[in-house]
């Protein structure tokens, strides 16, 4: 078994054994523990289109939320009907709920990735939002999901277990994809596309799939989040949400996986910390940025300075 | 048919305003390529300058409205300069999408200062300039609103056209942003352009920031996103740097937006613009009035 | 090969379970120390800042109230508020912070049935009463029996809205125009309707508006030529002042006529004096309301807030901690049953909205008032009872 791999099983060993303690944790730590497994994903899973091919995504609270309502419609409109089939066994159905998420997640990943694929730069990132945005519009008209009330009563399904255990395969997914020789490609897309065509690289076909993988895992986070919070509602999936996302990939540095995960539990770990300024907290976070791009645009964890398309 | 009629003047009232918002965008984009994400949020600065400045004035008189017209434009071409200093020079030469994340970043910033030093509850706007309707026959309703509209952004466009034109400072403009180093060479102050552009374009959003709060007015610190979005949706739909093009999108997306709204899908409103944007992008990316332009490699 | 990402992730698990193993949850009530802890969280940043904020407001003058009277049980009030930032899935890490760290002992909020929902299973989970201000759905305390508002429910308000549509405008014929990105506003309008029709009327129209939006007039000119007797519009004053507006300016002249999401006092600027003649809403509380109770209250909150006057969401953020203190104070202590069957208790307690009862289902039976705009002031026209 390669090393990775092993790395991988030793990972979901460590992650069941923290995990199964989880019924003597202070409860509100225990939420921040949750949210930021599930913001790993989201990041990493971005990481995937942004840093590595450089496809620059501000839609991505959109698949998360696709993934959100297909899993929640499932454990809940559906429960019903599935449950008996799975031999009322719920982790099965929730297994299967995530998975449906994450499918149709990556339908919508296909969906915005092949008309984006002539974008570049600016104009992919707002097309990429005007898509984020329709998702969530779209998301407030469809009734049977509660419209913009949003949707209640989602069994609380995820655990630590859940979500680390789908963080550490994000994680090894993703890192695999893009370390093997196939997954130089998405590589050479990001640095120059021009020049990765003329060496027959398939840029076409790399970023649609990293539009599908990133999407999918998008979608797996966002079933989890909605399991987590057990209401989920169409403006918790918009811009704002996608800007959160892309700031952490950029602060931990655009196709660095590790430094995206310390991105991602950090900033989730000062969202809360910073709740003590009350209002100030969003002016805090929002000159954070600013001053982050002006001081350090690689991110905190990256030594080189982000590729430049070249020309 | 009155209802026809007059679902196309509010279309057409609607997209000007879109319009005047989209020439900052544009001109902005148009000499430097950089999408200024704050641009809506300079807009909202422009409304709230205007109801503070208002309180000086007496109300419904031509003299007091132009008053704070030309003070809240000029209140925002300072606030322009100034954010293009502090947080947009410092990036000049780095990748556009670290300028883009960085604009996002200002804009945020000015809606949470907003929402802190003004409170998020609504304020009315003052009616500025003397408030009439015009009716017709038929029940056909135009407001003096809309009228001041159309005026309003025609004039502004034609002094627009008539600077970068006509003028010397236009001109070098034009040349920044055909090629900001051979500009540089042949003796063009980059520094100072950029920065007359930065002003001229938030000067302008002031200016629709005014007009949007005389007609809707209802002003608050997020006033801006949506309006901004559409317009920068206007401004790509016209040929994005091109500024005939910014009011040509600006009127199209206006009525479409309408039309939809009429047809009873009053709830993707917002969806609309960004659809016209998508599409846009995938079938004419260089907008309705741009050109064509190959990639050098 | 770089097995980095995995170990850090293993590593962060661990480090992570360290921390929350750290702290605990307590159990319950500790004794309770030297301070009475209430909780509350409100929308005060993000797009429904404004009556966050505003119901915030008045709940901070109540506690303040209360602490400048000596407190409750003889201990200070120590208050701790949180910013949900409108946005969904803030609630419920609020709630399990101020629950499990601040060791609050009861949660007050939220004005949105939406984030109210988010949170309420959790205060029921725990057993920490939850008293919600202004939040209209009925599901907010259908979640349990410790959840509670001080606000009548939308059935309750569309019931009484379609009499009043009947019997004082005789409308036969209504357009509803609502909300859609509002909860309550679709709620509103679905209890309007049912016994609007059951009554023998007619709905000619429903058009919809996205709440922010700023430009009615497709769809009010689209009402217009349906040609209804009378507009119901169930939403927040910070588009039903515009609604207004523009329906006078499109030659509309019927009345128009909502719900308890009117009230502030920034309808008439919004709209203009002129606009709002003919136009009713109902209420719970209107700062021109001559009760004794509800005059102090007006009167120190201008005070308080440098002259701003009161909107119905600071009155119902300011009734919400009284009752509380009402509750606190029969029943001797904090504990949460005990403060639980005290809250469910509260009978004609004199509050700021008017005289609240809470119900068998924890919903506030009190009666609500019509108010109508004239030469450019609030007038009252009627009260309906429950």
């Amino acid at each position: 078994m390669a090393r990775s791999q092993y790395a991988l099983l030793v990972a979901l060993a460590l992650i069941g054994v923290v995990a199964a303690f989880s019924g003597q944790y202070n409860p509100y730590f225990l939420d921040i523990a949750v949210s930021c497994g599930i913001n790993i994903t989201l990041a990493v899973s971005l990481n995937l289109i942004n840093g590595y091919t450089g496809q620059f995504s501000l839609g991505h609270a959109g698949f998360m939320g696709v993934g959100a309502y297909s899993a929640a419609m499932l454990t809940t409109s559906f429960a019903s009907s599935l449950l008996p089939l799975l031999g009322g066994q719920t982790w099965l159905l929730f297994a299967l709920a995530l998975l449906a998420g994450g499918l149709v997640a990556a339908l919508a990943g296909l969906l915005v990735g092949v008309p984006s694929l002539r974008l570049k730069g600016d104009y992919l990132a707002i097309v990429t939002l005007g898509f984020g945005e329709i998702i969530r519009v779209v998301l407030q008209n469809i009734d049977a999901v509660g419209g913009p009330r949003g949707l209640i009563g989602i069994p609380g399904y995820t655990s630590l277990f859940w979500v680390y255990g789908l963080a550490a395969i994000a994680i090894y997914v993703v890192w695999a994809m893009v370390n093997s020789s196939y997954g130089r490609g998405f590589i050479a897309v990001a640095d120059d596309e021009i020049a990765a065509e003329a060496m027959g690289i398939d840029s076409t076909r790399y970023k649609i799939t990293a539009f599908l993988v990133g999407a999918f895992f998008a979608g797996l986070a966002g079933g989890m989040y909605a399991h987590f919070k057990q209401y989920i509602a169409p403006q918790g999936f918009g811009f704002d949400r996608s800007i959160e996302i892309v700031v952490m990939v950029i602060l931990g540095g655009m196709g660095n996986t590790g430094g995206v995960i310390l991105a991602a539990v950090l900033l989730t770990v000062l969202g809360e910390w910073l709740r003590q300024f009350g209002d100030l907290r969003m002016i805090l976070y929002s000159l954070l940025i600013i001053v982050l791009m002006i001081l350090r645009p690689q991110g905190l964890f990256t030594w080189s300075l982000p590729r430049r398309r070249a020309g | 048919m009155t209802e026809l009629l007059q679902q196309l003047i509010n279309g057409l009232a609607l997209g000007a305003i879109y319009a005047l918002i989209a020439l900052g965008y544009t001109m902005v984009y148009g000499v430097l390529r950089f999408i200024n994400f704050a641009h809506s949020d300079v807009f909202m600065v422009g409304a709230f300058s205007g109801y503070f400045l208002s309180r000086y004035v007496p109300h419904e008189s031509v003299a007091g409205a132009v008053f704070v017209l030309l003070g809240s434009m000029i209140i925002c071409a300072v606030l322009g300069v100034v954010i293009e200093k502090l947080a947009y020079r410092p990036l000049r030469g780095r990748s556009t999408l670290t300028a883009l994340i960085t604009a996002i970043g200002v804009s945020l910033l000015l809606q949470n200062l907003g929402q802190r030093l003004f409170g998020a509850n609504p304020r009315s706007f003052p009616a500025l300039f003397p408030q009439r309707q015009f009716t017709f026959e038929g029940g056909l309703v135009i407001s003096s609103g809309q009228i001041m509209v159309f005026a309003v952004t025609l004039l502004l466009l034609f002094a627009l056209r008539h600077i970068v034109l006509k003028t010397r400072i236009g001109t070098a403009m034009r040349a920044l942003s055909f090629n900001p180093v051979a500009a540089s060479l042949v003796g063009v102050n980059n520094d100072r352009v950029i920065s007359f552009t930065f002003a001229l374009g938030s000067a302008l959003a002031a200016a629709g920031g005014i007009l949007y709060a005389t007609n809707y007015p209802s002003i608050d610190p997020l006033m801006g996103t949506l309006p901004g979005l559409k317009a920068f949706v206007a401004a790509v739909l016209g040929g994005i740097g091109n500024i005939a093009g910014a009011a040509v999108g600006g009127l199209v997306l206006g009525l479409v937006e309408t039309t939809v709204v009429a047809l009873g899908g009053s709830t993707y409103r917002d969806a609309v613009a960004f659809a016209v944007l998508i599409l846009i992008l995938l079938l004419r990316p260089n907008g309705l009035l741009g050109k064509r332009q190959a990639e050098k490699v | 090969m770089n097995t980095a990402p995995v170990r850090i992730l293993s590593l962060l698990v661990a480090g992570v379970a360290l921390l929350a193993g750290c702290s605990k949850s307590g159990g319950g009530s500790e004794a309770a120390a030297d301070a009475i802890v209430i909780g509350e969280f409100a929308s005060l940043t993000g797009k429904e800042a404004a009556f966050g904020q505003s119901s915030h407001k008045g709940t901070q003058l109540a506690i303040e109230e209360l602490n400048a009277a000596g407190g409750l049980l003889g201990k200070p009030v120590r208050y701790v508020y949180e910013d949900n930032r409108s946005t969904p899935g803030e609630s419920a890490t609020i709630a399990k912070k101020l629950i499990s760290r601040d060791k609050i002992v009861a949660l007050l909020g939220e004005v949105a049935s939406g984030r109210s929902l988010e949170a309420a299973p959790i205060a029921q989970a725990s057993k920490v009463p939850m008293i919600s201000p202004s939040s209209t759905n009925p599901k907010v305390t259908e979640t349990g029996d410790y959840i509670f508002r001080v606000c009548f429910t939308d059935p309750f308000q569309g019931k009484l809205l379609a009499e009043f549509a009947r019997r004082t405008l005789k409308a036969q014929k209504i357009a509803i125009f609502s909300d859609v990105a509002a909860p309550y506003s679709v709620g509103l309008a679905q209890f309007f309707r049912e016994p609007f029709l059951a009554g023998g009327g007619q709905i000619v129209a429903e058009q919809k508006y996205t709440g922010g939006d700023k430009d009615f007039k497709a769809q009010l000119t689209a009402i217009k030529s349906l040609k209804p007797d009378a507009i119901m519009v169930p939403g927040y004053y910070t588009d039903v002042g515009l609604i207004v507006a523009q329906a006078r300016q499109l030659g509309i002249t019927v009345p128009l006529f909502g719900g308890d999401g009117w009230e502030a006092p920034e309808l008439i600027q919004i709209a203009g004096s002129e606009a709002l003649q003919g136009t009713y809403y109902s209420t719970h509380f209107s700062p021109e309301n001559t009760d004794p109770v509800a005059q102090k209250f007006v009167a120190a909150y201008r005070a308080r807030y440098g002259g701003e006057t009161p909107d119905a969401m600071a009155a119902l953020g300011y009734d919400s901690a009284m009752v509380l203190a009402d509750a606190i104070r029969r029943a001797g202590s904090t504990e949460s049953a005990k403060l639980r069957d005290a809250l469910a208790a509260t009978s004609g307690y004199a509050g700021a909205t008017g005289a609240t009862t809470l119900d068998a289902n924890r919903d506030a039976s009190k009666p609500a008032v019509i108010i109508t705009v004239k030469d450019g002031k609030f007038q009252y026209v009627e009260t309906i009872a429950p």
